[in-house]
């Protein structure tokens, strides 16, 4: 009896240790912070994996369970993770030798934007990351919102003070704020304030972090504040109260815009964001694929980023998640509302005469989150709270060259290059 | 023998798993709290303790427990009294009161968002009324004191079950010979109740207080669900610490906090409504 059942057991171990064996063997786990939305990911799955030439188990994910998992299967030295797929602020936060040299990867013909290569080899020589898909910040804007523009004003040339005048004619005229930004806790404001206002107000991001053109900058902020929709410290996905008209105007990512683009092409227009003293700041995003070195198939992980970079993939990939080509690509006639609305804004902010356009936060490491939580952290003391702007940035200021040091990361664009890490005035 | 073994026999898988799955990894989150690559520090409860909403989310927390837990007793005392007198369709009172416990806290919040918020039903109803003519912005970070109310709300709609169960259930083991005994006296039903069932309630209380207050302390989905970032508390920060700044360290230190002010209300607790040795039923 007894016997019997410890082969019972031992079978059953069998069994599923085989099973498990199997799954590892047969499909490749792609582990995203991207396209997590569940119709996103299933439209991932089913229109643009679905050709990958294997099986593909594409899962994603938040970026903190996302990266507790990764480094669980780091620390443990194995793991199933296949490829992962992540902005480039996620892959920087990894240690230094989690991921596979990619460069020996076979890319056939298609010619991928080598500044984002080079970005992908966070500052080493080694290709950490492949850039998959692209995208950055505009504006949108309700048509019904553009007779209480500024006379003087030319929608795809305008100023933070032309907009500050704009989201005041409406306020007083509408009798409530029309302008809307994403200060919620998954809205991406830091970005603003790391991409937008600081490069145009101080041609910089770190090292005027506390100078008086950015006192400046957050003066005017303040300004645009008072006509900005009180319920924008809950926004988060700006398409959606662009949708219920709760706003006419407001600043987001371009995939948080596509669902208003798509649903209501004749309604709402893009274009591009406000110009300041320093020029027209502006940042793109970058996602990357990345094998991680406790990959079990690395084969045919790379295999799969390969095809992730097809100009095909590229294509359905944009399709699916509002994501732009990072390769070279002529975009068909039939896409989507969303990426010829956001495509043409995001042509005029990078030709405009007066652009500036800077570049992700790089060599932070895993302080990335701190990094942003210092303009999070200023925006809501100075902003939220009603601060002392001098004082904020004096005190947020120690805890941004402290990171700065710790990491010894160099200054980015618009800051002037360093020798090592980036000083803060 | 067998029979004096068999309870320790029993006990030994749910210890097991307690031991493993609880008591080892508090001890890591304990350990990681106190310690940095150079041994024992206090580092982390400084950086904690430096940050401007530290303060905030300590006292948020506090307050908000302060605020509820008082209103869910009453309100638990006086619905578990109600059910107790019942002759007729107790049962179907119980399940309808308790459904709030069977729903998730996220759940609850978004819930309770769907009432407060911008285009949310709550908004409607005064539009439809002919109150307001534009939607009111409640849950503005301006407006502090109706996030803090809505909070109320959702907390004791979600969590007042929890002691009414607990109460009814002593309520259950009080002999009914002391009612009698008060009323045979002349004693008012006020008096009765006074008097007689809330000292005999004592142990139940005291369950309830102390399971009530920790949850309390770990609010964290319903607050997150109705006020985002504008309403911190320590829970909230914990979180964020953990997944925004990927800090397990000061994570940890905050959790010790409230692993903290959870100890120091359940000895509260334990001493105030202590029951006398020999005096139970």
């Amino acid at each position: 009896m007894k016997l019997k059942r410890t082969t019972m057991v031992s079978l059953c171990v069998a069994a599923i240790s085989l099973t498990s064996s199997n799954i590892s063997q047969a499909e490749t786990l792609f582990w995203s912070t991207q396209a997590k939305p569940v119709e996103e990911a299933q439209a991932m799955r089913d229109n643009v994996l679905a050709n990958a030439g294997q099986k593909v188990d594409f899962q994603p994910n938040d970026g903190g369970p996302w990266l507790t998992r990764l480094k669980a299967e780091l620390e443990a030295g194995k793991g199933s993770i296949g490829m992962l797929g992540a902005l480039h602020g996620d892959f920087t936060s990894l240690p230094a030798d989690a991921l596979v040299d990619l460069s020996e990867v076979d890319l056939g013909d298609t010619k991928v934007n080598s500044t984002f290569m080079e970005l992908g080899k966070l500052g080493g020589s080694e290709q950490k990351y492949l850039p998959w898909m692209q995208a950055t910040y505009i504006m949108a804007a309700n048509k019904k919102a553009l007779e209480f523009l500024p006379a003087d004003a030319d929608i795809n040339a305008l100023t933070y003070d032309q907009l500050i005048e704009w989201a005041k004619n409406m306020a007083e005229k509408t009798g409530s704020p029309k302008f809307g930004f994403p200060a919620g806790p998954k809205g991406l404001k830091h970005r603003f304030f790391q991409g937008y206002l600081y490069p145009s107000y101080t041609n910089s991001v770190v090292t005027k972090f506390a100078s008086d053109e950015a006192i400046v900058a957050w003066e005017k902020f303040k300004e645009l504040w008072q006509y900005t929709h009180s319920g924008s410290t809950n926004y988060s996905f700006m398409q959606e109260q662009l949708l219920s008209e709760d706003v006419w105007v407001a600043f987001d990512h371009t995939a948080r815009l596509a669902d208003a683009f798509n649903q209501k092409p004749d309604d709402f227009i893009g274009f591009p964001a406000p110009a300041g003293p320093t020029g027209r700041g502006f940042m793109p995003v970058i996602a990357g694929v990345a094998v991680p070195k406790t990959a079990a198939d690395a084969a045919s992980a790379k295999q799969l980023a390969a095809y992730m970079l097809k100009p095909e993939t590229q294509l359905a990939t944009l399709r699916t998640t509002n994501f732009f080509p990072v390769v070279e690509v002529a975009l068909p006639d039939d896409m989507p509302a969303a990426v010829k609305i956001a495509g043409a804004a995001i042509a005029a902010m990078s030709g405009s005469a007066d652009a500036n356009p800077g570049l992700l936060p790089a060599g932070l490491g895993d302080q990335g989150g701190k990094f942003n939580q210092v303009y999070v952290d200023a925006f809501e003391r100075i902003v939220l709270a009603g601060q002392d702007i001098k004082q904020v940035l004096d005190e947020q200021k120690e805890d941004l060259r402290k990171i700065m040091n710790d990491t010894g990361a160099p200054c980015w664009a618009p800051d002037k290059p360093s020798e090592g890490a980036c000083p803060v005035e | 023998m067998e029979a004096k073994r068999l309870p320790y026999l029993l006990l030994l898988p749910a210890t097991l798993f307690l031991g493993i799955f609880f008591l080892y990894p508090f001890g890591l989150v304990a350990w990681q709290a106190f310690s940095s690559d150079s041994g024992f520090t206090l580092s982390h409860f400084s950086t904690m303790t430096g940050h401007w909403k530290f303060s905030t989310a300590f006292w948020n927390t506090l307050l908000l427990a302060l605020a509820v837990v008082p209103i869910q007793l009453i309100m638990a005392l006086i619905m578990a009294s109600l059910v107790s007198h019942m002759q007729k369709g107790r049962d179907i009172f119980l399940y309808i009161f308790t459904i709030p416990l069977g729903i998730s806290d996220l759940a609850a919040g978004l819930i309770w968002l769907a009432i407060f918020e911008q285009s949310g039903f709550l908004n409607s109803m005064l539009h439809g009324l002919g109150f307001i003519d534009q939607p009111v912005m409640f849950l503005g970070y301006q407006s502090p004191v109706i996030i803090f109310v809505a909070i109320m709300l959702a907390e004791i709609w979600r969590a007042t079950a929890i002691m009414l169960v607990i109460i009814v259930a002593g309520m259950g083991l009080i002999p009914k010979e002391y009612a009698e005994a008060a009323e045979v006296f002349g004693a008012s039903r006020w008096q009765t109740f006074y008097r007689v069932t809330l000292p005999l309630l004592r142990p139940s209380l005291q369950t309830a207080l102390i399971l009530r207050v920790i949850m309390a302390f770990e609010v964290f989905a319903v607050v997150s669900a109705l006020s985002g970032t504008t309403f911190p508390v320590l829970m909230s920060e914990t979180y964020r610490y953990q997944f925004d700044l990927q800090d397990g360290s000061v994570a940890a230190a905050i959790a010790m906090v409230i692993l903290a002010i959870s100890i120091v209300f359940t000895l509260f607790f334990l001493r105030v409504l202590r029951v006398p040795k020999g005096a139970s039923l």
